[in-house]
């Protein structure tokens, strides 16, 4: 993963609630077995309708419970190859939003009226490291996780990391790991 | 100090900070190819696959077919045999299409035992949640926390906040789990429960079957709980006991310590009062859009429920029991498993599927196909003029052939109504099985309690 640090650029507008992850990227692109290509998929559904206009800008801001639904990753896989490098909503999925932090795709979380008036703006300046964003004169801070916000500004692999402590994987499992039957105690049919 | 179920669970699995162990990891063809593709580029093996099982279910086609071979759909077809391809490769057991083992990754689980109360239970599909009826922390995860378990049988996971939703009163006659559940949406809203591990609790809780607490957990996702659970009981054990891969003897002392503790504080609380429910039926295109089966379709009140009403072809005020329909599905990790289908044949016993009506019943798992079958319910289902399936996700979500048409107004016994979900334009209606089967015969919906 690429380190994320300072986003800027203009703000794409997508003023609606509970925008679902089936709307995204609809179920027929989930057949492919790469990670890349799904961009040009995004809302495929959605983008059929005449005035629809999603302009491909470093910021996406829109609204509350944005990617609820299907866990598929398949969705922030297409918000950013599309263009996309953050999104700003006053609230998200809890799965989404983790799926975003795992690739690098910054999830911004901020008040309904402030959202808004990002849309309105139509620019905006988000800095990581600071946690604060700015647009149309005034900075803002946002929050988020202490730990996220390290492996983002680092671009660090989560894996890489876990296994940095993989001795205290060895001994969960000498000392504390659950008795009983496993998966493969089944045997094939 | 007293603790929650949901406490008790996370610490005794917490490997070390924000690290979690993870004592079943289900897997299936969708969302796991490119989790293997990079195990591979960075030469790291499966560490655990006896905590590990694989099967095939969203892209299978229900009529019968017994190979990988068989699909028609290229795409399909590819990610099947890429599953099997990479469980044979990282030696993890997999049940795929043919085998008699084989269903929705969320209703083997349970039946063969690999599901047990206490376990951590996590699956690349946001409908893990349907484990937590086991008493068991269980969530979806993406595609890159797929990939994370497999190489280190852990998760980095922040501790998220704790939610009770606790019932009083009782369901009334012919109100189901389901209802339970929708109604539950309904109310707290589908985002009410973002961040939050939701344990279910109450009488009314207490009262259901293992299928319909696995129904309720199934739709926590659909109200944006992180997880939905329920404590283990003996309900619980007596389901869970002899099934293959479950203890012998089971651990009776320690899973009766499953419980929240008297005096254990949530983080939020929600009552609701179980004898005021009454059959749901959803109206728009989120979960939370629903009413009950006498009421009628609201004024929308924003634009989201104005742009529903306009994708639903509906308008305010018309009475949910004049809406006509074209399809009836049963099945999907909601409602697929035996007792599911039994309440729909019961229903459907001895009359006739609406002319108008097209309807499908699909078993979730081959297992429960065999049981269903050795009672005679595929009879009951054809001789009413329901096709009889195979085992698979189905017009849940149309990756495989079982597609809704254009237009085509669904009543689904499934978990989501998002635009598009069961087929481009087709329009979908969530209720339990009773309501389902109700519909098929009349075209329409219908009050279950007054209908006979």
């Amino acid at each position: 993963m690429d380190p994320v640090n300072i986003i800027e650029g203009a703000v794409t507008a997508l003023d609606r609630n509970d925008v679902d992850t089936d709307q995204i990227i609809p179920k027929q692109f989930l057949k492919r077995v790469e990670r890349t290509g799904f961009g040009e998929f995004l809302f495929h559904d959605w983008s059929k309708d005449p005035t629809w206009d999603l302009p491909s800008n470093p910021i996406l801001a829109t609204g509350r419970n944005f990617g609820c639904g299907s866990s598929r990753e398949h969705a922030p896989w297409a918000l950013e190859d599309y263009g996309f490098r953050a999104i700003v909503a006053p609230s998200f999925a809890d799965i989404f939003y983790s799926n975003c932090t795992k690739i690098g795709l910054l999830p911004v979380t901020l008040d309904e009226a402030d959202v808004k008036e990002l849309m309105a703006a139509g620019h905006g300046r988000i800095d990581l490291g600071e946690q604060e964003i700015s647009f149309a004169g005034r900075q803002l801070p946002f929050e988020i996780d202490a730990e996220i916000a390290r492996r983002l500004l680092e671009g660090l692999d989560d894996i890489g990391v876990t296994l940095q402590v993989e001795h205290e994987i060895d001994r969960y499992e000498a000392e504390r790991e659950r008795s009983g039957p496993v998966t493969t105690s089944l045997g094939r049919a | 100090m007293p603790s929650t179920l949901f406490d008790k669970i996370w610490d005794a699995h917490a490997v070390a900070k924000g690290v979690l162990y993870i004592d079943l990891h289900l897997v299936h063809e969708v969302t796991s190819p490119q989790a293997f593709e990079s195990l591979r580029l960075a030469g790291r093996p499966v560490r655990r696959p006896d905590r590990t099982l694989a099967t095939a279910d969203h892209n299978v086609p229900t009529d019968g077919s017994t190979r990988a071979a068989q699909i028609r759909d290229q795409l399909s077809r590819v990610q099947v045999e890429t599953l099997e391809r990479n469980a044979e490769e990282f030696g993890l057991p997999i049940y795929s299409i043919g085998s008699a083992r084989q269903g929705i990754v969320h209703v083997i689980g349970p039946e063969l035992g690999v599901t047990q109360p206490g376990m951590t239970i996590v699956c690349g599909d946001s409908h893990t949640s349907t484990h937590g009826a086991f008493g068991a922390l269980a969530f979806g995860i993406g595609t890159s926390e797929v990939e994370h378990v497999l190489a280190t049988q852990t998760l980095a996971q922040r501790k998220p906040r704790s939610m009770r939703i606790l019932y009083e009163g009782e369901l009334g006659f012919g109100v189901t789990a389901k209802d339970l559940i929708l109604g539950t949406i309904g109310r707290i809203g589908v985002s009410g429960g973002v961040g939050h591990v939701i344990e279910y609790a109450g009488p009314p809780i207490e009262g259901l079957s293992m299928e319909g607490r696995m129904t309720v957990c199934n739709m926590t996702i659909e109200g944006g709980g992180r997880a939905g659970m329920i404590a283990p009981d003996e309900t619980t054990f007596e389901w869970v006991e002899g099934r293959e891969a479950a203890p012998d003897p089971l651990p009776l002392d320690d899973w009766r310590e499953l419980h929240t503790d008297e005096g254990a504080e949530f983080d939020a609380e929600v009552v609701i009062d179980a004898s005021a429910l009454s059959p749901q039926v959803t109206w728009g295109t989120t979960p939370g859009m629903v009413v009950g089966v006498t009421g009628a379709v609201p004024e929308p009140s924003d634009e989201g429920e104005e742009r529903a009403l306009d994708y639903m072809a509906l308008e305010a005020g018309t009475p949910m029991q004049e809406i006509e329909l074209d399809r009836v599905f049963i099945g999907s990790c909601t409602n697929s498993r035996i007792g599911d289908l039994r309440e729909a044949a019961e229903v459907v016993k001895g009359r006739r599927v609406a002319s108008s009506i097209d309807a499908m019943v699909v078993p979730g798992s081959a297992q429960v196909k065999e049981q269903a079958e050795a009672e005679g319910l595929d009879e009951v289902f054809r001789a009413a003029g329901f096709d009889w399936r195979s085992a698979g996700c189905s017009m849940c979500l149309g990756m495989n052939p079982d597609i809704a048409a254009p237009g085509e107004r669904v009543a689904s016994t499934s978990n989501r109504n998002f635009e598009g979900r069961q087929g481009r334009g087709a329009r979908s209606h969530l209720v339990s099985p009773k309501m389902a089967a109700a519909a098929a015969i009349e075209g329409r919906f219908v009050d279950i309690r007054e209908w006979s």
